[in-house]
């Protein structure tokens, strides 16, 4: 999978002012790939509003650390809050994208990435109430796993994070879009043909006029 | 003067066996590493801990686990505990599973004195149980109990003598919501200040939520271990 690919086209989604959140794995790779300049609030949902890679030089604060337990640091303007409060702020709609991994989606637009039953099963998190509250979810992942199956489906089999929530879907070979009519493909990876990715896809896909490339 | 300040051994005795617990922390940060050594030590048993995560393995209230000392965890993720994940797998430990922000609301209502709450995150998802689910307003909506415990630990970063505490950076996470919803609260910290030199505007948790304060090192070593 090529991991930089999805991350250079998951930060086009990045826009002045916005309240960003960094799901676990792949959606964390956008810190390291941005300019810390950037006029963007990251919140962690450990409580803190603000969050930015530290830099190599820049003694470690053994009290910051983001969701995923690495060290980081403030930008200018940041804030800190309890669990409550940040969970508030989540199912208030105040974060404006959240940025997540995923084992299975659907077309329907609903996401499974928190439990493989007999297999994986560490806990919700914070993953159900940003999948079901945040009104921009990105999905980040793999069009397929390592056995080539495609992880965008007709029909998700996982128990789900949250029905209907997904707003697009950035994988290595498309970008894909939930609607009312279904999953449509915005953009495909250079390399690839329409037929070969319906033939990777298990989902149905709806295939537009106008299809970009990244 | 009201003086909250006690040895550390005294207070962690007056925790009795079958006792629930809420541990401040998320991940290493807001933790109170000493506290949990001292009940490790003294050995209490058949313990409820409510706890954001399970810390990593060999350090926290992963310690209480590892020992035996524990029958049920209530928390959100154990991801980075591979040994407790381990012992719930082989039903070793009872664990009691809620979205990240439902736990903190659960605690939340409780330090308010409430009894529960009406919310519809994941209603749509395995965790809900038809049964839970009332009709409020034209609305399917699940019923959360507020959750409070007998004890609660907590680390901050400064305490008076009163017990008027301020948390560190992102420390603060759960320890405000737990020394609301317990019983009794037992504060760790590594600063004993003043009250002059403490700001009333910037207090986090008022002193009247404080029943006992132990004085720590700076920073116990869990804190210097790489990661969190």
């Amino acid at each position: 999978m090529n991991v930089n690919k999805i991350i250079n086209r998951a930060i086009q989604e990045l826009k002045y002012g916005q309240i960003v959140n960094l799901g676990i794995g792949l959606p964390t790779k956008i810190l390291d790939h941005i300019s810390p300049d950037l006029d963007i609030f990251f919140q962690s949902e450990n409580g803190l509003l603000g969050a930015k890679k530290i830099s190599e030089d820049s003694p470690i604060n053994p009290e910051l650390i983001d969701a995923g337990g690495t060290y980081i640091d403030i930008r200018s303007g940041a804030s800190f809050f309890d669990s409550s409060v940040s969970f508030a702020m989540i199912r208030r709609g105040k974060v404006d994208i959240t940025f997540m991994g995923a084992f299975e989606v659907d077309q329907e637009g609903s996401l499974a990435n928190w439990k493989i039953p007999g297999y994986f099963s560490p806990g919700i998190g914070g993953a159900m109430e940003l999948a079901q509250k945040t009104p921009k979810v990105i999905i980040l992942c793999s069009h397929n796993d390592k056995k080539g199956n495609s992880k965008i489906l007709k029909k998700c089999k996982l128990p789900l994070t949250a029905k209907k929530c997904i707003t697009r879907i950035i994988t290595d070979k498309a970008v894909l879009d939930v609607t009312n009519e279904g999953l449509v493909l915005k953009e495909i990876a250079e390399d690839l043909t329409v037929e070969e990715l319906i033939a990777q896809t298990d989902a149905q896909l709806i295939i537009p006029q106008n299809i970009g490339t990244f | 003067m009201m003086n909250k300040q006690i040895a550390i051994e005294d207070v962690i005795a007056t925790i009795p066996d079958g006792a629930s617990i809420m541990v401040g922390g998320f991940g290493n940060p807001g933790t109170p590493f000493a506290l949990i050594n001292e009940l490790r030590r003294q050995g209490q048993r058949n313990l409820v801990i409510i706890k954001n995560d399970a810390n990593e393995d060999s350090i926290g209230i992963s310690k209480l686990i590892e020992n035996g000392q524990v029958d049920k965890l209530i928390t959100s993720h154990i991801g980075l505990n591979k040994v407790v994940v381990e012992l719930m797998n082989r039903q070793l430990l009872n664990v009691e599973f809620y979205p990240q922000g439902i736990l903190a609301e659960k605690i939340r209502n409780a330090g308010a004195g409430c009894f529960g709450f009406l919310t519809d995150v994941g209603i749509d998802t395995e965790i809900t149980d038809k049964s839970q689910l009332i009709k409020f307003q034209d609305k399917e909506l699940k019923i959360e109990s507020a959750l409070y415990a007998d004890f609660a630990l907590i680390h901050a970063q400064n305490s008076d003598n009163y017990g008027n505490l301020v948390y560190g950076s992102a420390a603060m996470n759960f320890n405000p919501l737990m020394a609301m919803a317990a019983n009794q609260v037992i504060v760790e910290t590594p600063n004993l200040v003043s009250s002059d030199s403490l700001s009333p505007e910037h207090i986090h948790t008022p002193s009247a939520f404080v029943n006992s304060i132990v004085k720590v090192e700076f920073l116990t070593h869990e804190y210097q271990l790489a990661g969190a």
